[in-house]
């Protein structure tokens, strides 16, 4: 397994291995072509940031632009998923979820609950996630846990290319609805990725690194940050457990609760605002499930209760670093 | 306006309606005695539009319904008895109960949903023609909504999107005046709602909603045009409901003798039974026939709903998902 692409390559990998799989799978959203209707050549976007870039010359109208008119392309999406579709649809940020969310929520989400298991809705809704671009408050949110909080809703947050696919993949051949969100800071990082298709089951946490001292339950970005947090504190002689869950709906208790038993002691490092967050709720989680294991308070890593700031040196304040991660830790080890 | 309907049609599109007028007489009934839960909206007054409307529609065709949608629901075909039931809220409804009169669903007869959200059924609707589009079945949806919904965004946007897919879809507006108790003559700011087509580059027509004929007539059109892959059309129904918004609504805000009029002079049903009575040899007592089996039908599912069991405590934990 040595070939290295980038985590927007395995994405595109991913949609070009199920389109080329299975003729139901469309792909929908706002320049996901680039080009229809204009002057100059089709496909001259593939995205707003190119991850859907070469589909549409493979194929062709199972790709479509469409106007910025979210409620009606996701609400598109979700009815052609009711009648025998598997579309792929792009929420460009998952910022503009306020625009279009009844038609998640209140429509997909509900489906098959209120309609007593009859309906199917496949849809599968790719959206962007997470600060750093210096895109300010509109354009950098990490809205995961407002999702998770729909019962009937899948939602997925890979944090490697290697994930992205498996899990990518899995979401499309999915009955139920997934959301499944790309932190854009990580569409560039590369990472050993097979050529073959493949999937990763959901609701199953992945333990990055093995250790005994501290767990810390990382998502998405801040995966690679709790990595870079444990690989300093190994200098120091203190050993930590990553967990990235993966999935925040379907959630992996689990191995969570497997690895509190060994160490005592949890960091959570959330992008996510902290309020109902998934840091609270991981949280509340452990206290009420693994309290016997705990020897220290269960620690936070999270931006503060505030938007998304647009100046350089406010958002670099704002989003959790390596370095506080590796206070965190600390902070647990001091209780004896 | 001449169209093409055999006398079996003729009886077929009467028995729906009146099925449907039966079936929220009773509700309404029922309602009041206090054994059914919930909101219930009824469509009773405007069945020639629900059924001049699916006459028009094959099994391969869809609809999107609104929270008024029991209508709808028989015009297309779902099963009477699984409907009462449903809105009983009792293990053998077309929903096991977990629906309710806002969300009878049945995809199996192209019934994409009741909706409990005003607007939420054309980007769905839009979806259901896409998918027809890609299967190459000729197939159609249809997005009803009401004059409230034809104010929301979601069916402006929807509208849109369909004309620039060119979808073969059809947006049903059902101006029945009201938008719970606000008028349509001030809500909607275009005076018809068929005036806003043009600004989504589709054909609109308003007809009136009392005579199944003109309902039927427009959206055989409407249809057609769909079909041929022409893309989208606007029908307004101009009709009148015979009850409030919702069961409980007293409906001080509609003039006092607003709803003994219309039922004196506007009854789609009585004129419908004018018309094929004296146009179409249809005998009054072939009519009657219809309705004995209609009152048959409703007293059946009624004593049935009732007699039902509740869901099962584990029935709260199932079909949240496929698989978790």
């Amino acid at each position: 397994m040595a070939r290295k692409i980038s985590f927007q390559q395995a994405i595109n990998e991913a949609l070009d291995q199920e389109m080329a799989r299975d003729p139901s799978v469309i792909i929908m959203g706002e320049d996901v072509v680039g080009g229809t209707g204009a002057n100059g050549e089709m496909d001259a976007w593939g995205g707003v940031l190119g991850v859907t870039k070469g589909l549409y010359g493979k194929y062709g109208d199972r790709i479509m632009d469409t106007p910025i008119s979210e409620s009606a392309f996701v609400g598109a999406a979700i009815g052609a998923a009711t009648c025998g579709m598997r579309p792929v649809c792009e929420l460009m940020f998952i910022d503009f979820m306020g625009v279009c969310f009844d038609q998640i929520y209140n429509q997909a989400a509900k489906f098959r609950y209120m309609f007593g298991g009859k309906a199917k809705t496949p849809v599968v809704i790719r959206t962007m996630i997470g600060a750093g671009f210096r895109a300010a408050a509109q354009h950098s949110q990490c809205l995961y846990p407002l999702f998770t909080h729909i019962p009937g809703l899948k939602v997925v947050i890979p944090s490697s290319p290697y994930d992205a696919k498996g899990l990518l993949i899995q979401a499309i051949r999915d009955d139920d609805p997934v959301i499944f969100c790309e932190h854009k800071a990580l569409y560039t990082m590369e990472g050993e990725v097979p050529e073959e298709s493949y999937t990763i089951p959901f609701g199953e946490g992945n333990v990055l690194r093995e250790g005994k001292d501290v767990t810390v339950v990382a998502l998405a970005r801040m995966v690679g940050f709790a990595l870079k947090a444990a690989d300093a504190l190994a200098k120091d002689g203190i050993s930590c457990e990553v967990i990235d869950p993966r999935t925040t709906s379907p959630f992996d208790e689990d191995t969570i609760l497997e690895s509190i038993e060994n160490t005592g002691r949890l960091v959570i490092v959330d992008e996510a605002s902290p309020r109902c967050g998934m840091a609270a709720d991981i949280s509340a989680m452990v206290a009420q499930k693994g309290f016997e294991f705990l020897e220290a308070p269960i620690q936070m890593v999270t931006p503060p209760h505030t938007p998304v700031p647009f100046a350089g040196s406010l958002e670099d304040l704002y989003i959790p670093t390596p370095a506080k991660i590796q206070a965190a830790v600390r902070k647990c080890l001091e209780y004896a | 306006m001449s169209v093409s309907l055999s006398r079996e049609d003729l009886l077929e599109a009467y028995r729906r309606m009146k099925t449907i007028r039966e079936f929220e007489e009773r509700v309404h009934v029922e309602f009041a005695k206090g054994g059914i839960p919930g909101f219930v909206h009824l469509y009773a007054g405007e069945e020639a539009s629900a059924a001049g409307v699916c006459m028009n529609l094959n099994d391969d065709d869809k609809i999107a319904s609104t929270h008024r949608g029991h209508g709808h629901c028989i015009a297309k075909g779902v099963e009477v008895k699984g409907m009462m039931a449903e809105i009983y809220g009792k293990r053998t409804g077309t929903c096991h109960g977990k629906g309710g009169s806002m969300h009878i669903a049945d995809l199996d007869t192209g019934m994409l949903g009741a909706n409990g959200i005003v607007g939420g059924g054309p980007p769905l609707v839009c979806g259901a023609a896409l998918a027809a589009k890609f299967k190459g079945n000729g197939g159609v949806a249809v997005a009803f909504f009401g004059d409230g919904a034809s104010n929301q965004g979601t069916t402006f946007e929807s509208m849109n999107l369909a004309a620039a897919w060119k979808l073969p879809a059809i947006f049903v507006a059902e101006n029945n005046g009201y938008a719970e108790a606000t008028g349509a003559k001030f809500s909607v700011a275009c005076g018809d709602v068929s005036n806003r087509a043009v600004g989504f580059g589709m054909p609109g027509v308003t007809v009136d909603g009392h005579d199944f004929f003109a309902v039927y007539a427009a959206m055989q059109t409407a249809v057609q045009r769909a079909r041929n892959g022409d893309g989208p059309s606007l029908v307004e129904v101009k009709l009148d409901r015979f009850y409030g918004h919702f069961e409980g609504d007293n409906q001080s805000y509609r003039a006092p003798d607003e709803v003994k009029n219309i039922r004196a002079t506007k009854d789609c049903i009585d004129r419908f039974k004018a018309r094929v009575t004296s146009e179409h040899n249809i005998a009054p007592n072939e009519l009657s026939a219809i309705d004995l089996e209609i009152a048959k039908l409703i007293d059946e599912a009624v004593a049935a709903a009732i007699a039902a069991p509740e869901p099962a405590p584990e029935d709260l934990l199932t079909d949240v998902y496929i698989k978790y």
